[in-house]
């Protein structure tokens, strides 16, 4: 690959994604984009750098979704999971008991699987919410992946990866093609697409915000601002899940930790007292 | 180290699935089918047991049905990895006795995602 392709290239996607690509991932870039290569019939990853440089938005636009690891599942690791059915739902019937409505933000959702997630466990907690509103809201700078996340249509892999098989069974209905999520989840969630470089203030404000395994791949100061942006977002009791594998310390002040391990954040607003309330249990 | 009891009559299969459950921490033992299963679980009741619901002789549904009467059996987490995957068979599997179920074809990641929500991961 020439040098300047990879420059523009890794600019391109910088500037719209916040996307670190370092020199050594030359490979990544041509992997990834060989498909937007094949699609638009270049003869060459040259080629199709030739035509992004010529300011085709859509085109420009394609590159940036294909660049994109969209790797996600069901429940992804899990305990986050538990922690949020176990903890943060008890904390939030309680602390929202007037209101009856809670909002969570699930930012980079990818393909929807971590939306669905927090939507079957708040529906498996449905006596404690009867007569609430919850709204589920995933955005996603990628219009295939919200695309996809709204189809709510699963191969057999992607149902088996994180979800327990009573969730399968009670949410999803099988078809030739796959398993289709049923409506009373999937008309839970809202998704649009959405990037997280610009203002999230008009999303409005929630209660919990997941924003796993995004920042991973954004450089420092795109992390820093998206981390003071979700901080103005949330409750002054609010809950950020991060990744299991993004530890905030020395990134933002604006969080303490709840569980690093587990990713669990919470608003730095917050007293000792309400913080020690979000402590995960031993044993679930 | 918790002990897992891999049943299926494909030999290869076996394979890759004691493969997988040896690289997330467990002693693997392995049986062709749910009479041998079951003799293996006299000797030494597994923490785990993965098992097909089809094969000779005895099969899966049938084996963890007799598995639930042993003594210590009832602690055993059963997982059924088969290919069928009606979901009226899979519930049947379940109340005969199953904790979870994967659909074949399986790769590690379900199987490791399977064991973490079973709470089978350190
Ligand atoms: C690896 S996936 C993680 C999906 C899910 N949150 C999880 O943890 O399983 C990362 C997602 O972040 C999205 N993303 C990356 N940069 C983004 C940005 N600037 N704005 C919005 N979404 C972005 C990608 O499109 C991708 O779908």
């Amino acid at each position: 690959m020439a040098p300047d392709d990879f420059e523009y290239a890794a600019r391109l996607m910088k500037e719209r994604s916040g996307l670190v690509l370092t020199r050594d991932k030359g490979y990544l870039l041509e992997n990834r984009l060989m498909p937007v290569v094949r699609q638009h019939k270049f003869k060459s990853f040259h080629e199709l750098v030739a035509a992004l440089r010529t300011g085709d938005a859509a085109l420009q636009s394609s590159a940036v979704d294909a660049m994109m690891a969209k790797d996600t599942a069901f429940f992804r690791d899990w305990k986050p999971f538990v922690h949020f059915a176990k903890v943060v739902l008890p904390n939030i019937t309680h602390a929202r008991r007037e209101k009856k409505l809670f909002r969570v933000l699930c930012a980079g959702v990818s393909t929807g699987q971590e939306a669905y997630s927090v939507a079957m466990t708040i529906r498996d907690a449905a006596q404690q919410f009867s007569g609430w509103r919850a709204e589920i809201i995933g955005v996603d700078l990628s219009p295939t992946a919200i695309a996809a996340a709204s189809n709510a249509h699963y191969t057999q892999f992607d149902v088996q990866r994180g979800l327990p098989i009573k969730s399968l069974l009670r949410s999803f209905t099988k078809d030739d093609a796959g398993w289709q999520l049923n409506s009373d989840v999937r008309d839970m969630v809202k998704f649009q697409t959405w990037n997280l470089l610009t203002d999230i203030y008009p999303l409005g404000r929630f209660d919990v915000i997941l924003c796993r395994n995004v920042m991973v791949y954004l450089d420092l100061q795109a992390k820093i601002d998206l981390l003071q942006k979700i901080s103005r977002s949330l409750a002054d009791d609010g809950v950020l899940y991060l990744g299991t594998q993004e530890p905030l310390t020395g990134v933002s002040a604006a969080f303490r930790p709840v569980n690093r391990d587990l990713g669990i954040y919470a608003v730095h607003r917050l007293d000792k007292v309400v913080l020690s309330s979000l402590a995960v249990p031993q044993k679930h | 180290m918790k002990l897992c009891l891999v049943v299926d009559d494909s030999r290869v299969i076996r394979r890759v699935a004691a493969k997988i459950v040896q690289d997330l921490g467990f002693d693997v033992e392995e049986a062709e089918n749910g009479r041998k299963a079951l003799n293996a679980c006299a000797i030494r009741m597994p923490d785990v047991l993965l098992i097909d619901t089809e094969m000779p002789e005895l099969g899966g549904i049938a084996t963890a049905q007799a598995l639930r009467k042993m003594p210590g059996g009832d602690k055993v987490v059963v997982v059924f990895c088969a290919t069928e995957n009606d979901p009226h068979f899979i519930r049947a599997a379940l109340e005969a006795g199953g904790n979870e179920y994967i659909m074949k074809p399986f790769d590690s990641e379900i199987v490791r995602s399977k064991f973490l929500l079973l709470d089978l991961l350190g």
